[in-house]
């Protein structure tokens, strides 16, 4: 029961922030930020409990299943184990500090405002403990509309572009995403005589390779627009850049990991198979992903849209370290979900901070500002630096982990990507000496980061240094989550294989080989 | 007393914390007292922890303490742990008493700086990052460390933030070292998953065991972390931002990149020395590069005109000496190099800084000259430190140490002829420049007043320092000049000794040669540059020896090369792909949909007519179709 | 009775259909496109009646007379429509009345 609250908690929060909003701003975002603590409090309460419901391999916290429409198996049943956990958190303190920051740069239709940060949010949650596939595409088109009504209404200058834009590439991905799950309900169907959606009895259907691997591009192409990976990122700087700051956090924080998360839960579980032959081309585009933001970054004038790219070269870490698929390297990338949106977040916050003072993020106008609001520089220079993944903050732990579990797996993969931790250098650094350090070129009279700001940043600094050094507790969470993962995945695995018959022999050994170093791994 | 390590790395943190966090309502003294108490303590500490270890060695001569688990992941366990044995107690001894001095000095150096705090900050959080550095007992907090003091190197190289031009110099110093720590990162990935483990100690054992000398894996993994380390220690081909490093405050110059952080790759060489051991042809590759940029540097230090940058190039040049005692697996002399080395570089640099502090920021040595009168310490602190660089014998430290690298670079098992002749022509060059600069910047007629004299804080690290650089080397005396050996005795600990194979004869011969040399080179200074001056500007004007002079000067073209190869693709790639041409695709997409709304849009014209010409068409083509089928 | 052969009748009705048609298509008053519309309408009553007439049946006169309703009928509204239209614009011209910019 505790799971649904996950949902209507933001949900309620949003209509009476949206009521009462009409009469008073400030109540609707006190309403807001309530809500968002209660859910954060349930979370942690959660976090404490015993892992108790045991509905497959791993450890789930709670389990909620009723039926919905059963004519058609669609069932209403949300599930968290330690991943989910983990994202929910993430969800509930970054959807916390997104209103903490739009205090007062939101000034128009307040309510309106939280109705939708706080829609989106729900969505989000629904992602990230949905267990049944066509619960899951509810949601996960369920945070779209609302984000197209933050990016359109509250946004920059280009808000209109930027907003049909993102809706066109999530929502064509979307439709190609039914189209999957449509497809392996009937395969399944079929097989069993069963209709449903529910993910854990669709977890090894047997398909012959072909089908399997259409209907997982189908999931592939969905995730890797919103995680995004090249050559889908496109609609990823113009969103992130024209969207108001708390949309640019949700979205850098949030949307972009339920694509990781979507990868990690249903596209390898489900097709495994299919998912090891896609493994290399989607390492490839991961490490191309690293480097090509990462120029791209570098390339940029717009302070934003600099931070956006960043993003890009970012989740490359994601998707190498999800395709790895080993501990280590999944361990890593739930961290790197965690910190990136944390790390990227607060350096949206800070874009959107900047913004507010002097009304342009024009780097060529910027400089020299370090003088007159030495806190905000000094702030930028750390999640600059979390960026660059500087031993001691989280993103360092999550590039190492990714990159030392795809080493196991391609040596030279992760040689390019560790290429892109010097170009990481480069666009960091830049962002710090374009908009701080330098030659003023303006006498700035602007006030420095006000005592609601810094306590964000506070909170924000303080978790990406204990991940950075004692990420253990996230850690613990995950295993059980990402060993059960990788069991689903590798116990059907051994049936799919003999079913796709001789012409995979090859395959079937070299998976053998990796299921028993993985084994070995774990003992 | 060792239970007390932590708090060794632990208090100069803490002193970054409380600057960091409330450095700007402190007043200017209470951040001194902080900033330079921190590090006094663990100054402290260590010698208290020093006495103790060396007092009752504990069993096997190390000494490890953990202060909590940092990850658990798939048998990958690293802890936050420290482990104390010869090497890291001696690099810790020296790392917190230098820094101490430093600090001491930049308390007055840095008085009426805006950014006084800021400059503590930053100077704790490297001592502190140093320390972690060092007393790592894994690689991943080694790494940690390893970083930590690059940030604090970009953080100060670009104190001065105003100048575009620091922070070019600080990025560039991150950049360029951040190339050599990607390498050093895939070498842990490397030994990681052959190994099993980080552990240093547990990985030297593994590697022993497992790893034929000579094969593919150790060859690969050792050549990896030296590539860390000439990116770190500013070896061939990653010597180029040492130089511009010196933008940055002088008593940084003298901690971080002379004294501490650029000698770190000789340490993790040191660290690793089985692994390195087991690679022999990297090791062979370590005194190559150790040999030629001593020579490379010691050339280009001759051409300089900025006091600062003659400093850089030479600890560049004595840090190639480190390389070459490690290439030659002699571990103790390279350490012995870099304790005394510290000693007296750092003190020619806080020298440095005392006339640039008095000269209002004059770099140029040309307009300083005769200021052995005007500054009577620093003449003198600043010639000892002088002589100990330039090896002169049996008075200096630097003469010991120096010395027992050339003779193990001659008699080693894996020495030669040739590196031990680099070595020597590398000491003439060493000590030309250096008395060229002492001749210049002290001798010879005034062209600048001082205006501000030094006080007892910056005069006190100069005294003590310079006592270090004439005590410090009685500690190792060679084996034909009475035969002390407590050095390299405590460092056989840690480190393995080496034999040399040539006898009594051949290392008199060697030592008056080095002697008749370092002498040399301090005679043709005078020459040159105080007894004839026209002499060398009349050799510079030729035209082959403008070239020369060019080429030196710019520090052998590498800058150029690399903005040529490197620098310049990637920001032209960056500049025509800044609106990311993948992009074209969808907004060719889109452009498509829109061309054909606007053709298909001109039949929505409004007109009657046009419509019912259109129902009749229609009507005759079904028609039509509908006869003649 | 002189019976006239079929084929006279329709191609008259065609021809008829034609000139209507031409007229729509080719003529910018408003008045006289709908009085081709009304020959059009005519010309495909005629062929009702020339049809009902060569099989003996009253269908064709009962559509004519259908026909003539509904002409009837459009022609009202179609005038009532042109008085607006001249009342708005001025003109009679149907193709000035476009006010899509296709």
């Amino acid at each position: 029961m505790i799971l649904l609250l996950f949902i209507i908690i933001p949900l309620l929060g949003g209509l009476f922030a949206w009521l009462f909003g009409r009469r008073s701003d400030p109540a609707a975002r006190w309403i807001s930020l309530v809500s968002l603590l209660i859910e954060q409090a349930l979370v942690v309460l959660l976090w404490f409990r015993n892992p108790a419901a045991g509905i497959g391999p791993g450890a789930w916290f709670a389990d909620l299943h009723s039926s919905w429409i059963p004519q058609l198996g669609i069932s209403f049943h949300l599930a968290m184990d330690g991943l989910s956990l983990l994202m929910v958190s993430l969800t509930a303190f970054l959807g916390i500090m997104s209103v903490a920051i739009s205090w007062t740069e939101i000034r128009e239709r307040v309510g309106f405002f939280h109705l939708n940060l706080l829609f989106i949010l729900a969505g989000i949650n629904g992602v990230f403990l949905s267990m049944d596939l066509f619960l899951f595409y509810f949601f996960w088109e369920l945070m779209l509309v609302p984000m197209y009504f933050l990016i359109s209404i509250w946004g920059h200058e280009n808000r209109t572009y930027a907003a049909i834009k993102f809706f066109i590439f999530t929502q064509l991905s979307g439709l190609l995403m039914l189209l999957s799950i449509l497809g392996i309900y009937f395969v399944h169907a079929r097989n069993t005589g069963v209709y449903t959606f529910d993910y854990f009895r669709l977890i090894g259907t047997s398909m012959t390779p072909a089908v399997s691997f259409w209907l997982m591009m189908g999931f592939f192409i969905a995730f890797a627009v919103k995680l995004p990976a090249v050559p889908f990122h496109t609609w990823l700087p113009d969103a992130h850049t024209e969207a108001p700051t708390a949309g640019s956090v949700v979205l850098a924080g949030l949307l972009l990991k339920t694509g990781a998360y979507g990868l990690i839960r249903f596209l390898v579980p489900l097709f495994p198979a299919a998912a090891r032959s896609l493994a290399p081309a989607a390492m490839i585009l991961g490490v191309i992903g690293i480097l090509y933001g990462a120029v791209l970054a570098f390339g940029q004038r717009d302070l934003k849209r600099l931070v956006a790219y960043t993003s890009v070269s970012h989740m490359g870490f994601v998707l190498l370290g999800i395709f790895a698929w080993n501990d280590l390297a999944l361990q890593g990338t739930v961290l790197q979900m965690i910190c990136h949106g944390i790390s990227t977040g607060a350096l949206f916050m800070l874009v959107g901070a900047l913004q507010e003072r002097i009304h342009t993020r024009d780097m060529d106008v910027m400089g020299g500002m370090w003088e007159s609001i030495p806190r905000m520089g000094a702030v930028v220079l750390f999640f600059a630096l979390a960026s660059l993944g500087l031993p001691g903050l989280g993103n360092f732990v999550a590039e190492f982990l990714v990159l030392l579990g795809s080493y196991k797996v391609s040596v030279i993969m992760t040689s390019f990507a560790v290429t892109g931790l010097v170009f990481a250098t480069v666009y960091s650094l830049w962002i710090v000496q374009r908009a701080f350090h330098g030659e003023k070129r303006r006498e700035w009279t602007i006030s420095d980061l006000s005592l609601r700001e810094m306590a964000v940043m506070f909170f924000m600094i303080v978790s990406l240094v204990w991940l950075g050094l004692y990420p253990r507790p996230v850690i613990d969470t995950a295993r059980p989550a990402i060993t059960g993962l990788m069991q689903s995945a590798t116990s059907m695995e051994a049936p799919a294989a003999m079913a796709n018959g001789s012409g995979n022999n090859g395959g079937t050994a070299s998976q053998a080989v990796m299921n028993s170093g993985i084994r070995e791994l774990m003992e | 007393m060792l239970e007390l390590l932590w708090l060794i790395p632990c208090l100069p943190f803490a002193g970054f914390l409380v600057l960091a966090l409330a450095g700007k309502r402190l007043e200017g003294r209470a951040v001194a007292l902080v900033g330079v108490g921190s590090v006094a303590l663990s100054a402290i500490l260590s010698v208290m922890v020093a006495v103790d270890f060396m007092s009752a060695p504990p069993p096997g001569h190390f000494y490890t303490q953990t202060l909590w688990q940092w990850l658990d992941v798939a048998g990958l366990s690293p802890g936050i742990t420290f482990y104390l044995d010869a090497l890291s107690l001696v690099m810790m001894l020296v790392v917190t008493v230098v820094g101490f001095l430093i600090h001491l000095y930049s308390s007055e150096f840095m008085e009426e700086d805006e950014g006084y705090s800021r400059f503590f900050a930053y100077m704790n959080l490297f001592v502190g990052s140093m320390l972690v550095l060092l007393l790592a007992q894994n690689l991943l907090l080694f790494y940690l460390g390893w970083e930590g003091v690059g940030l604090c190197s970009y953080l100060l190289i670009g104190f001065w933030y105003k100048d575009p031009k620091n922070g070019y110099a600080a990025r560039k110093a991150f950049v360029v070292t951040r190339v050599g720590d990607a390498a050093m990162a895939v070498g842990l990935f490397l030994l990681y998953n052959n190994l099993g483990t980080l552990q240093i100690q547990e990985l030297m054992e593994k590697a022993h065991q497992s790893w034929s000398p000579g094969s593919l894996l150790p060859v690969a993994a050792a050549a990896l972390i030296l590539g860390g380390a000439v990116g770190k220690s500013a070896q061939l081909p990653l010597q180029t931002w040492l130089p511009d490093a010196m933008a940055g405050p002088t008593p940084v110059s003298a901690l971080i990149h002379a004294a501490t952080m650029v000698t770190a790759g000789v340490y993790i060489i040191a660290r690793t020395h089985i692994l390195f051991e087991l690679a022999p042809p990297v090791l062979a590759a370590v005194a190559v590069i150790g040999a030629l940029t001593l020579l490379l540097s010691g050339f280009s230090a001759i051409t300089q005109k900025d006091i600062k940058r003659v400093l850089a190039y030479s600890t560049i040049s004595q840090i190639g000496y480190m390389f070459l005692a490690l290439g030659v697996g002699a571990w103790s002399a390279a350490i012995f190099h870099f304790m005394t080395h510290a000693f007296f570089k750092a003190l020619l640099f806080l020298g440095a800084g005392v006339i640039i502090h008095g000269l209002h920021h004059e770099h140029d040595m040309f307009k300083m000259g005769g200021l052995r009168r005007q500054l009577p310490v620093t003449f003198w602190t600043f010639l000892i430190a002088s002589a100990s660089l330039s090896a002169i014998p049996l008075v200096t430290a630097g003469f010991f140490s120096k010395d027992q690298i050339l003779w193990l670079a001659w008699s080693s098992g894996r020495g030669s002829k040739w590196l031990w002749a680099a070595g020597i022509v590398g000491a003439l060059l060493t000590s030309l420049y250096t008395f060229r600069m002492v001749f210049i910047t002290f001798f010879g007629e005034a062209h600048s007043e001082v205006s501000k004299k030094p006080g007892t804080r910056m005069l006190i690290p100069l005294v003590v320092l310079a006592f270090l650089s004439v005590t410090g080397g009685y500690i190792e005396l060679p084996a034909i000049m009475g035969n002390v050996t407590i050095f390299s005795g405590f460092m056989h600990t840690a480190l393995p000794p080496v034999k040399p194979l040539s006898g009594e004869h051949m290392e008199w011969i060697l030592e008056i040669i080095a002697v008749v040399v370092s002498l040399g080179g301090v005679f043709f200074a005078w020459l040159f540059f105080l007894w004839m001056p026209g002499l060398s500007a009349r050799l510079a004007r030729t035209s082959p020896g403008m070239l020369l002079h060019r080429f030196w000067f710019s520090g052998w073209a590498f800058d150029w090369l690399y903005d040529v190869l490197l620098v310049r693709p990637f920001i032209w790639l960056a500049r025509i792909n800044k609106d990311d041409f993948i992009d074209l695709i969808y907004t060719g997409i889109a452009w498509y949909n829109q061309a054909m709304n606007s053709i298909l849009s001109l039949t929505q014209n409004g007109k009657v007519r046009f419509y019912a010409m259109g129902i009749a068409l229609g009507a005759i083509i079904t028609i039509a179709i509908a006869v003649l089928r | 009775m002189i019976s006239i052969p079929m084929e006279y009748g329709l191609t008259l009705a065609g021809i008829l259909f034609a000139f209507g048609l031409a007229g729509v298509l080719m003529r910018r008053n408003v008045i006289f496109i709908l009085m081709s519309i009304e020959i059009m309408l005519n010309a495909a009553g005629l062929a009702f009646v020339v049809a009902g007439s060569k099989w003996h049946q009253a269908d064709g006169q009962i559509m004519f007379i259908f026909i003539l309703t509904m002409a009837a009928a459009e022609v009202s509204v179609g005038l009532a429509l042109v008085l607006r239209f001249y009342h708005r614009f001025k003109t009679l011209d149907a193709d000035e009345a476009s006010r899509m910019r296709g």
